[in-house]
């Protein structure tokens, strides 16, 4: 294929929508200049993530069954959180490869008229980026390069893990994210246990372990001087950004690291301006990192 | 063994960790007829999973190396009654670390659907699951967002499609289990 048509069904989740809409905002802003139509399903739901837990056929059923919506539009799926990323993918190649599971789910499905056929792909938004855009198309459209910033990232796990599920990055050494950042021009820094979850998938449960987990990750961020956190997932976000003051407090810290949506750094790079990009719906005010540039 | 015998009674008691009647040798054959955990006899015991696990570096109340080997075991009752099986983030780590290729944090799961279905589930599933059901997404999204969405210009949210997602509840079964819940 000479040159790949870009459009996706946006798969957007609960979590944006809910307190995280400066990522969709600056994803759609960004995704606009480099020329991807994103197409709108009126029917999708919850990917299933939070049902995993209690109900793994539930989980199945549900994704199996927004699955089968995108396979019904012909095109494939793009997603802007971790979780409905590592979610939808997975069970799209477990339901690829397990008859049995298949029909088993199918069986469900039955119930409202549909079917899963296995004709679609799952993609994060890093994936669409680097694999799809590429990165020396990014780099074409850097208008304003961040040369001062010096950044680091957090990927989150389920881009990531199970390596069996998503294979597109090496879990034990992502550079996905490290590339897309270092396209924009800014610096990216290397940090103590990167990798590590952001804990707030049990925040529900237990409010004591992420938070220190949140917290020795942000201490090794502030350790090699990085000026700006770099998430792509509204839930790892809504820890570092949202629950920054909190932390704070608990710990008796101050941090007063702003976290960016990748969108948001691009877009900046891009020539756009901050409100253009909701950097003022952040928690943890980005004026200093916006006054180096 | 001097120390031993000044023990008080209760504290060897407590000691006494595995008694035969406490152990139902099905348990393992359960839980490893659950997809995603068939491999759970494979485990040797290394304590990658515990080493590697971001939570267990936290807290001393969970160790998934621990949990897997009380599963082996059989000790059905003090593994579904252990709280500490809600810790896990499902960072899947150990399920990339571990040399044998458990799936541990899948053995984990397995454990958490049988305890939802036999006993109880913590408040915030039970709330999230509610969501779902009544809305299609797991936070009820306020009217405010969605206003306000309107004024960012923003395409209107997927609408949820409740109808269905109430079947499939019922289909599955699940529906039983978060009535039971909201008893």
């Amino acid at each position: 294929m000479a040159e790949q048509e870009l459009k996706y069904l946006l798969f957007l989740g609960c979590v944006i929508p809910y307190r995280v809409s400066s990522y969709e905002i600056s994803t759609r802003k960004i995704l606009d200049k480099l020329g991807v139509e994103l197409v709108e399903m009126p029917d999708f739901t919850c990917c299933g993530f939070p049902l995993d837990p209690v109900n793994h056929e539930m989980m199945l059923t549900l994704a199996a069954r927004n699955l089968s919506l995108a396979e019904q539009q012909n095109l494939n799926i793009m997603t802007l959180c971790n979780g409905c990323f590592g979610v939808l993918n997975h069970v799209n190649k477990e339901l690829k490869e397990d008859k049995k599971l298949r029909a088993r789910v199918n069986e469900y499905l039955k119930e409202i008229g549909r079917e899963f056929k296995g004709t679609t792909t799952v993609k994060h938004l890093i994936h669409v980026l680097s694999e799809d855009i590429g990165f020396e198309r990014i780099r074409e459209s850097v208008k304003k390069p961040l040369n001062p910033l010096k950044v680091a990232v957090h990927t989150g796990c389920h881009v990531m893990r199970p390596a069996k599920y998503v294979g597109s990055d090496d879990p034990e050494n992502p550079t996905l994210l490290k590339k897309l950042v270092r396209v924009t021009g800014a610096e990216c820094l290397d940090y103590i246990d990167e990798n590590e979850c952001c804990g707030n998938p049990i925040i529900g449960v237990n409010s004591q372990i992420p938070l220190q987990l949140a917290r020795h990750k942000l201490n090794n961020i502030k350790a090699v001087g990085a000026q700006a956190l770099i998430t792509v997932c509204p839930f790892c976000h809504m820890m570092y950004d949202l629950h920054q003051p909190r932390i704070e407090r608990a710990f008796n810290e101050k941090f007063g690291i702003p976290v960016l949506h990748y969108p948001q750094l691009l877009g900046l790079a891009m020539g756009m301006t901050p409100d253009e990009l909701a950097l003022k719906d952040l928690r943890v005010s980005a004026s200093e990192v916006l006054a180096l540039l | 063994m001097s120390e031993t015998e000044k023990e008080p009674e209760k504290a060897i008691e407590e000691r006494i960790v595995l008694r035969i009647t406490d152990m139902d040798p099905k348990f393992k054959y359960e839980i490893s007829r659950t997809p995603g955990s068939e491999k759970l006899m494979l485990c040797f015991q290394c304590g990658t999973c515990t080493a590697d696990c971001p939570i267990a570096r936290f807290t001393d109340s969970y160790r998934p190396r621990k949990l897997i080997r009380m599963v082996q075991l059989g000790l059905r009752d003090r593994v579904l009654s252990n709280d500490s099986i809600w810790l896990c983030t499902n960072c899947f780590t150990c399920v990339d670390h571990c040399p044998q290729d458990v799936g541990t944090a899948e053995v984990v799961r397995a454990l958490r659907n049988l305890v939802a279905k036999e006993r109880s589930m913590p408040r915030v599933y039970e709330d999230l699951s509610s969501s779902i059901l009544k809305t299609g997404y797991a936070y009820e999204i306020p009217q405010l967002r969605i206003r306000k969405r309107e004024e960012q210009g923003l395409p209107p949210l997927p609408k949820g499609d409740v109808d269905t997602i109430r079947k499939l509840f019922k289909t599955t079964g699940f529906s039983k289990t978060l009535e039971r819940e909201k008893e």
